[in-house]
């Protein structure tokens, strides 16, 4: 026995703070993909002559990309369980098409058709989940089902026609922006502060956090690396919301994407769900045999994701100021895309959220990107699915080196 | 009567066959007279399928040591594809039928009577209509696999065979999954087969068949021969070949143990299951068992007597249909519908697949001891790192999980260490009686011990331990109580005081 523990002393203390190289090979992956975003923005940055960074183009990314993150964020639960969503492109439509009729022709206060939109998402996603959970009918076979009948259902609703305008109030949850409280304006100090804030709270939270790694002699992040990283993640958070503060400061979007992707990371980190969740994607037949309710998880997994899909397409809606029977197509594509490029795994129980809303953001910046340089939609089609293939190839390369 | 002295169709000499850290075959012979049926029995493990795999080719030459020689002359197959062109067919277990593919496509699949790549089905059909009349099966060649019986595709197996030129046929206990009419048909054939010059080895537990087909009897026991015995010059009794096949000597040693045992823990009375596809199939038949506080309770049987089926119908109906019976705790009645129940009532049932049915391979070992029971360590739902870290940690130590920390993912184990995880998991749910299912399969010697250690110890702290495996000398040198099961049912019941292999044995092929 004190053979065992010697040996085990020597390799937990193998197991600490190792080599640069060493360690930069194991985590490839995941500095990998802030790497690439980074490499991406210079690059666009270079090509269009500084126009990417421009404040005005940086809200607009922002406010582009919201709801591909948005729905980033439940497909990324929905991917870990092991499944797949075709439908949410349409249920966007679906539901900005919803809103639309009772906000225009029946004149509602957004106070009741916001709520209302989220319920018919959630059960839209509860009712393709029951299929799935308990009748284990592929969620390919379902929400490519889904897909069809919302994008048709969304047509039979606007009757063919676009509707709309909408009242500011409900415009106010995409075009809106966080007032400033200080009453500067240029630059919008609440913003700024909130951006310095934002970026001191990760930094304690990644100081502490390390600490206790410490401690339990499981922090494997050489310090030059954890500085770096952390040093670069705040001082762009404090650039770009200055930059952001110098047009019009926070969109309302940006917040709520930024409380839902710190509330799905705590969830998917640290509560008895998410933990089950990855369970249930990396082995269903063990989670099913440790006591895990496998087909509710699985049930609750697509309702969540409806929700997000609804609250897409509110924003979607509100920022195009009327709902068209074209809205969010093919947006599950780049939803999907986004999940993977972020290194999610096809066959379940690998994934991040922080992965995904960088790979929803890598795909954004290209969109944008490529857009102003006026590249046609053509070849932005061949890029994104060359990347797309090329980040899932660097994945199962490294995996297959590590084993 | 056959000629003995006839040249032999197959000699396999000193076979040697190693895994990382097991021989499973050392110095096997195996010698098949031409035109007879040669009966090879043993335990399982003993190395029946390995050596029938080094015989096919499924393990390549010189992935073996030895000689093996066929119709005289020695052979080196690298695959499948070379045995059956020298005229071996081997059969397996488990049948490897297409099932939505017409009795006459599955006979000529890889081997298609075909011109050009486009397939001559008048052939096809005319060639299969004569193969099946030779296996006595009346089915027409367009009749679909998956609407015969288990029986019938047996047989279409075989046909199989025969329509590749078979000169030696091999069967993996081919009646294992038949009904007794089936079985003695099945028998007939090959007694026919013999007739025409077509030579076989049978792997069969049952002794009745053997005796009464064979030619000769080759016992296998922990890889190595152990006797080769000819039916025709000695009359051999059943008790001549279970000795041989269980020998007499214990082959490990087992910690030691006394016995402190308690009140009645877990009780199940007459517990039937149905087969979850096949409805009609019962599979466990009035199973009643107890196990006491403090007792080690062994559960022996062949593969497919439906141990396993029992303990997964019994943790949570996780297999099987029409359940019913009933389990009591403590003499009060249990609810055991869900696995969540079950656990919640005090049970806990550590599989026979670990891989498969009891770890997350991707996870960490941190994550997989706490899967079963995260409200442990969450308040609200929300996990309390530290303190999972901590429960973690504790579980390693005091089962000896070689990892560098509870943060390496499960897969980067070994197997006794990846049990000692599954047990971990199992333990933290602080069962009142543990299933563990074949829990040392796959481990080494060693690692064996520990389990073992760790199984005693659980008895110790008063907690009910059902062991089921099928390695019997383990089940003998563990249990206090040995349960024989049998084709679904309980076949006896034996103090561990008394049982012995012999006797096991005897209640199988028996019942």
């Amino acid at each position: 026995m004190t053979e065992v523990s010697a040996r085990e002393r020597e390799t937990a203390a193998e197991g600490a703070v190792v080599s640069i190289g060493s360690h930069l090979k194991n985590h490839l992956r995941d500095y990998g993909m802030l790497l690439a975003l980074v490499v991406i923005m210079a690059f666009f940055q270079v090509v269009t002559d500084g126009t990417l960074m421009r404040p005005v183009n940086l809200t607009n990314l922002v406010l582009q990309n919201s709801y591909i993150v948005i729905m980033a964020l439940g497909m990324l639960l929905v991917i870990v369980a092991g499944h797949i969503d075709l439908s949410v492109g349409s249920v966007v439509g679906f539901v900005g098409a919803v809103a639309a009729v009772m906000l225009v022709q029946y004149e509602l206060p957004p106070l009741v058709v916001i709520p209302a939109c989220l319920i018919l998402g959630m059960l839209i996603g509860a009712a393709q989940g029951y299929w799935i959970a308990y009748w284990r009918i592929p969620s390919f076979i379902v929400t490519l089902a889904g897909m069809l009948v919302f994008r048709g259902l969304t047509l039979w609703v606007l009757q063919g026609q676009s509707v709309g305008p909408f009242p500011r109030s409900f415009q106010g949850l995409s075009t809106g922006f966080v007032p400033d409280l200080f009453g500067v304006g240029r630059p919008n100090v609440t913003a700024i502060l909130l951006g310095a804030a934002t970026a001191a709270i990760l930094v304690f939270m990644a100081v502490r956090n390390r600490r206790r790694h410490m401690k339990y002699g499981i922090e494997d992040e050489p310090f030059v690396f954890f500085a770096a990283k952390n040093g670069l993640i705040a001082a762009a958070i404090v650039f770009l919301s200055y930059m952001l503060a110098t047009y019009r400061g926070f969109p309302n979007v940006l917040i709520t994407m930024a409380v839902l992707t710190a509330a799905y990371t705590f969830l998917t980190n640290s509560t008895t769900v998410g933990r089950r969740i990855y369970a249930l994607g990396g082995n269903e037949k063990a989670a099913k045999l440790s006591g895990i309710p496998t087909e509710r998880l699985t049930f609750l997994t697509f309702a969540n994701m409806g929700m997000l899909a609804a609250l897409a397409g509110l924003i979607f809606a509100a920022r195009l100021n009327t709902a068209t029977p074209k809205a969010g197509v093919a947006f599950e594509l780049d939803v999907i895309a986004a999940v993977f490029i972020g290194g999610a795994s096809m066959s379940g129980g690998v994934g991040k959220i922080v992965g995904a809303v960088v790979g929803a953001f890598i795909m954004g910046v290209m969109n944008n990107g490529m857009s102003i340089l006026g590249i046609g939609i053509d070849y932005q089609q061949v890029i994104k699915g060359l990347v797309l293939l090329a980040a899932v190839i660097f994945d199962v390369y490294n995996k297959n080196k590590s084993t | 009567m056959k000629n003995i002295h006839m040249q032999p169709i197959l000699e396999m000499h000193g076979i040697t066959k190693s895994f990382p850290g097991v021989k499973a075959l050392d110095d096997v012979n195996l010698t098949v007279a031409r035109g007879e049926i040669h009966a090879l029995v043993g335990e399982n493990g003993a190395g029946k399928s390995t050596l029938m795999k080094v015989l096919s080719g499924v393990y390549p030459h010189g992935s073996y040591d030895g000689d093996i020689v066929f119709e005289g002359k020695p052979v080196a197959f690298s695959g499948i594809s070379d045995s059956e062109r020298d005229g071996i067919i081997i059969i397996h277990q488990e049948l490897a039928l297409v099932p939505l593919l017409s009795i006459a496509e599955n006979i000529f699949l890889g081997s298609e009577i075909a011109r050009g790549g486009v397939v001559d089905w008048p052939e096809t059909n005319a060639r299969t209509e004569t193969l099946l009349k030779t296996v006595g099966l009346r089915e027409k060649p367009v009749t679909r696999v998956d609407t015969l019986g288990v029986g019938k595709q047996q047989l279409v197996e075989i046909a199989k065979a025969l329509s590749k030129k078979v000169k030696l046929l091999i069967l993996d206990e081919p009646t294992a999954a038949l009904q007794e009419n089936d079985s003695q048909k099945l028998l007939d054939l090959l007694l026919e087969l013999k007739a025409e010059g077509i030579s076989s080895v049978l792997i069969s537990h049952k002794l009745n068949e053997v005796s009464r087909v064979a030619d000769s009897i080759t016992v296998l026991r922990d890889g190595k021969t152990v006797s080769t015995l000819d039916c025709h010059s000695e009359k051999i009794s059943e008790e001549r070949i279970i000795r041989d096949m269980v020998g007499r000597d214990m082959a490990h040693r087992y910690p030691e143990r006394t016995p402190e045992i308690g009140e009645t823990l877990l009780e199940v009375s007459d517990w039937n299951v149905w087969h979850p596809l096949h409805t009609e199939r019962q599979v466990i038949r009035g199973a009643s068992f107890r196990v006491a506080a403090g007792e080690v309770v062994g559960i022996a049987g062949l593969m497919g007597s439906g141990r396993t089926e029992l303990a997964m119908s019994l943790f949570g109906k996780s297999y099987g249909r029409n359940i019913s019976g009933t389990v009591k705790l403590r003499g009060k009645e249990i609810d055991v519908s869900t696995v969540g129940r079950a656990v919640a009532n005090g049970l806990a049932y550590v599989t026979e697949d670990r891989k498969a049915l009891g770890l997350v391979l991707e996870e960490d070992v941190m994550r997989n001891t706490t899967l079963a029971n995260l409200a442990r360590v969450s308040k609200n739902g929300v996990i309390n790192n530290a303190e999972e870290r901590q429960v973690a940690e504790r579980y390693r130590k005091a089962l000896g999980v070689r990892t560098p920390s509870v943060f390496q993912k499960v897969m980067n184990l070994s197997g006794g260490n990846q049990q000692k995880v599954v047990l971990s998991k199992w333990l933290f749910t602080e069962p009142d009686v543990l299933v563990l299912d074949e829990p040392t399969r796959g481990i080494d010697v060693g690692a064996k011990f520990e389990i073992y250690t760790i199984i005693n110890e659980l008895a110790g702290q008063g907690k009910g331990v059902v062991m089921i495996s099928s390695e019997m000398p383990e089940l003998l040198g563990m249990c206090d109580r040995i349960y024989v099961m049998n084709e679904g049912a309980i076949a006896g019941e034996l103090k561990g005081s008394e049982a012995n292999q012999e006797k096991i044995m005897s209640m199988i092929v028996r019942s």
